[in-house]
């Protein structure tokens, strides 16, 4: 392994202008002569906008316009979308409602849009805010969505009576109804998993800027996927042709799925650059970020696990009902269905599986992909069958889970999913040693004796990542390709520039993609730079989540690297005056078998330009190529978290004392930046077990909307973490790579609760296991069990 | 309008502004200097930490006017242009303290802080506490205590190293 090479811990490239404040975020851009946007929203979770007054605001010092949902309408401005199609179970589609980018008639939750004050400064632009005047009629609102489904519930949208968007299902219902009569134990549960809000760091912001002449719009915005932005906003939004829309996204400040989606914000700032003829400037503040960005999770699931005499499981089966909000986001629809129900398997071979999901609208913010995405609610859905099976069978979880593990190879899953490789025991026996569980029982003790309630959690997770196969996706209702592209532009002195459709947000690939080059070419990594983010530079790209940009992404690059190394071949041929067989390529240097003669790389970049050794008709000058790579398979990260916790029974305080993680991520580019995604992953899972969770009130207004009222986890929340691996090789990609970005995520909130309920003894316990929540279940409990512990 | 004169990283500035104008806005959107950034609106995420007169203050917390003769030093100034980083910066870049890089010009101008009042052997439970006002969304934490731990010996010995010149 190469200094700089697959596997080497590299230090980032991106950091020097990270730590010295040199970084670009949309946000840091400004443009000649730019005005400046801000939104009026509906303090109202359900409203008709009765009419709206602008007339005292556009004549305000500085005001540019005041656009409404009539204009848009007007300039034939097209509605958002979501682009996966899912059919219910009697074969209608999805009831898909109009989303427009502002709202038009009616505000269906706190924070639609509805008019924007385009001004010279922000600050004029607030102040013309304040003056226009928005009539609303208030209609009942329904913020949750067991609620919405109920007869008499407010009506939301026409199209979805009983604001039921889709009743879809997946698995043979039969089947598993005969597996529960034949069964022997059956563990069953109801789940709450909580609404969270993303929170990168970094606010969402647009700045638009129409050419007039030459009729080109262009978009800097915050995006994790900047052509699929461009080619939502182009062809469905119908803004500006795809080929005159050009969107950057230049350095983004985390994304977690939150920045996946095309929202409002940036199509309006893109309309009315081009009504104003000027640069426009949004920028959401933290407030504005909690009622706008797409919010994650929001389950609630009933589940069932059967379990024959051996403690063998037999089936399991689940009903969700999943909250996707006030409209439908880009990408809402896939996310309770097939990125949930076909995880519903975990590690553990299960013959049958049934999963229903009844997808609703509510008056809260869209709810869309955040960090696991699905994925994190089956965990927590299979984890804690399994675990409170355990419990009540007498049986050991670690034994439980063991005994269940799907041991060989390939393994297809009642849910489409087939597992491709893994050795889930292998993560579990060294978790275990890690975490030290044989000498649990004494530190229980220990804890007992200074008054603490000590307990252990599990979490065997397992995920379906490298999204995906465009066939695939295709089959099940997606609206796109999820393959990736990269191209490799060599330079005459041998630098070379990848450009990828990938988009990076704090995963560093200016570093690990550069890695994979310097390994590959035997270059040093300062010789290549990364280029994404950019239409113009990248033709096309799916953009990154899921865990897709090493196992997707990066085997572009490989099939680019494998024509360019060919092409190169060709090159030294000439160069070296041998067959083309005869040249081999390795540590940079081309060489003639056999021989002593030899080239270096930069010598051959050079020839591939300057083109003397060769004719036009032999062989075409220059040195670029490009690759588009469809994965054949998801890819199936997995491993096991071990928590420990110590609660105090008279606080309800949960306080992590230890967190154990080895995960099974296939090939590892660069091992610190693997752990730091692990680290981030857990803080996260950690955050949503104990103390995150968006609390809207009956009447649809978020009670939790800002930092102040929504608890996100800070340094002392958390413990040090372990962070350990094991490896399969992933067999459908060319590195073997699996993906680490969601492990965490998906992971931690399962070994959480389930440490938690292990301490306290009793497992009626909803996360954010806040105190609060962990006292009053303890009280409940001792209540119900005078005589016990 | 009104006029405010103070120093930015060892400049002296005088800068015209509307009196609502903040200290983040002054130094992002008048001076450029745009490594200090804005996260939240309710002075809780510390992304706008910079130093005013030697100690940490949140930038989104300040009113520009109220400087008037501060000398304020930001991430850009934290290290001289060209030369080599401010130790903590290294130790950020070394110990993979950073994700996203959006908390990280607050995350160091606070860790220089920290030091300052605590002094070079920071344990975790130190540093996690310090850390009440900076939130991190990408890192999980571990390693900006990890790089904190570091950058705070190696400001110290780069010190020792200075005084024994």
């Amino acid at each position: 392994m190469s200094a700089t090479g697959i596997g080497a811990a590299v230090r980032r490239k991106e950091d020097h202008r990270f730590v010295t404040g040199k970084g670009h975020y949309t946000d840091d851009i400004n443009r000649p002569g730019q005005a400046y946007a801000y939104f009026i929203r509906s303090p109202h979770a359900h409203a008709t906008i009765t009419s709206i007054d602008s007339k005292a605001a556009a004549a305000m010092p500085g005001v540019l316009a005041v656009l409404t949902g009539a204009e848009l309408a007007a300039d034939k401005i097209g509605n958002l979308i979501c682009g996966w199609m899912i059919h219910s179970k009697d074969g209608s589609p999805m009831k898909m409602a109009p989303h427009p980018a502002l709202a038009s008639g009616k505000a269906c939750h706190v924070g639609d849009p509805v008019a924007v004050v385009i001004a010279e400064t922000l600050g004029q632009a607030r102040d013309a805010a304040e003056k226009v005047k928005v009539d609303y009629a208030v209609l009942p609102a329904v913020a949750d969505p067991v609620a919405a489904q109920k007869k008499g519930a407010p009506q939301i949208h026409e199209v979805a009576p009983h604001n039921t968007i889709y009743q879809w299902h997946i698995g043979d219902h039969k089947a598993v109804d005969a597996a529960f009569k034949s069964a022997k134990h059956v563990t069953r549960l109801d789940i709450v998993n909580n609404r969270l809000v993303p929170n990168a760091m970094e606010p969402r912001a647009a700045i638009a800027e129409y050419d007039a002449g030459s009729g080109h719009l262009t978009l800097w915005n915050t995006s994790q996927n900047p052509h699929v932005a461009r080619l939502v906003i182009a062809a469905f939004v119908g803004m500006a042709p795809e080929h005159k829309l050009r969107v950057i996204a230049p350095d983004v400040g985390g994304g977690f799925g939150s920045k996946i989606f095309i929202y409002p914000e940036e199509v309006v700032a893109l309309w009315a650059a081009r009504r104003l003829g000027r640069p426009v400037k949004w920028v959401s503040d933290r407030s504005e970020a909690f009622v706008t960005d797409a919010h994650g999770r929001d389950h609630h699931t009933h589940a069932e696990m059967a379990f024959d005499a051996d403690g063998k499981i037999l089936a399991l089966r689940a009903k969700t009902i999943a909250n996707l909000g006030g409209y439908m986001s880009t990408f809402s629809s896939a996310i309770p269905t097939y990125m949930y129900a076909p995880l519903l398997s975990g590690q553990y071979s299960i013959p049958q599986i049934y999963s229903e999901v009844d997808a609703v609208y509510t008056n809260t913010v869209p709810v869309d992909a955040y960090r696991g995405a699905g994925r994190p609610e089956a965990t927590f859905v299979v984890e804690r069958l399994i675990e409170v099976a355990a419990r009540e069978l007498g049986v050991d979880p670690a034994e439980l889970r063991r005994r269940n593990f799907i041991k060989t190879f390939p393994h297809q899953t009642p849910v489409i999913m087939a597992y491709d490789a893994g050795d889930y025991n292998a993560s579990l026996k060294k978790a275990m040693e890690l975490a030290d569980c044989k000498g649990f029982s004494k530190r229980k003790r220990d804890a007992a004796r200074h008054g603490k309630l000590r307990g252990m959690g599990f979490s065997a997770y397992i995920e379906a990542c490298g999204i995906a196969p465009s066939q695939a996706v295709g089959s099940l209702g997606g609206g796109v390709g999820l393959w990736e592209s990269a191209e490799v532009r060599v330079n005459p002195t041998g630098s070379v520039e990848v450009l990828t459709g990938s988009h990076s947000h704090g995963q560093g690939h200016e570093t690990t993609f550069a890695q994979l080059v310097s390994d590959r070419l035997g270059i040093p990594i300062d010789n290549v730079s990364i280029v994404h983010g950019d239409t113009d530079k990248v033709q096309f790209g799916m953009g990154t989540y899921g865990s897709r940009s090493g196992a997707v992404g990066m085997s572009a690059i490989v099939k680019a690297l494998d024509k360019i190394e060919a092409k190169a071949k060709k090159v030294a041929a000439y160069v070296l005056e041998a067959a083309e067989s005869d040249i081999e390529f390795k540590d940079g240097k081309f060489s003639v078998a056999g021989t002593d003669k030899s080239a270096a790389w930069g010598d051959i970049a050079l020839n591939a330009y300057i083109a003397h050794k060769f004719s036009g008709q032999e062989l075409e000058p220059g040195l670029k190529e490009g690759a588009f790579y469809d994965p054949t398979n998801f890819t199936f990260p997995s491993g096991v978290h071990i928590c420990e916790v110590e609660v105090d029974p008279d606080t309800g305080n949960t306080e992590i004392v230890a967190w154990t993680a080895v995960d099974d991520f296939g090939v590892v580019i660069n091992p610190m930046i693997v752990e730091g995604q692990v680290h981030g992953g857990i803080a996260q899972g950690v955050g949503q077990a104990l103390c995150e969770g968006a609390v809207y009130d009956k009447d649809g207004q978020l009670v939790t909307g800002s930092f102040m009222d929504y608890a996100m986890p800070r340094a002392d929340y958390l413990p040090p973490i372990k962070v350990d691996t094991t490896m399969t090789k992933c067999p459908s990609n060319p590195l073997g790579i699996k993906g680490c970005g969601e492990a965490g995520a998906i992971a931690a909130p399962a070994a959480v609760i389930n440490a938690i309920t292990d301490a306290i003894g009793t497992e009626a316990l909803a996360m954010p296991a806040t105190p609060a929540a962990v006292w009053a279940a303890l009280q409940k409990a001792r209540k119900a069990a005078p005589h016990a512990a | 309008m009104a006029a405010v004169s103070l120093a930015v990283n060892g400049k002296p500035v005088t800068v015209d502004v509307d009196p609502r104008t903040l200290l983040v806005q002054l130094l992002r959107e008048h001076l450029r200097l745009t490594g200090t950034h804005v996260g939240c609106d309710t002075s809780q995420c510390g992304a706008c930490v910079v130093h005013v007169n030697g100690k940490a203050v949140k930038s989104c917390t300040v009113l520009a006017l109220q400087l008037d003769g501060a000398n304020v030093l930001t991430i850009e100034g934290l290290a001289a242009p060209d030369g080599p980083l401010h130790p903590m910066q290294e130790a950020f870049r070394e110990n993979h303290g950073l994700q996203c890089g959006f908390c990280t010009p607050g995350m160091i101008m606070t860790a220089v802080d920290i030091v300052r009042r605590k002094g070079r052997d920071l344990d975790d439970r130190t540093i996690r506490d310090e850390l009440e006002g900076n939130l991190c969304r990408c890192t999980g934490y571990h390693n900006i205590v990890k790089a904190i731990a570091a950058g705070a010996h190696a400001m110290h010995a780069g010190k020792a190293s200075k005084a024994a010149e």
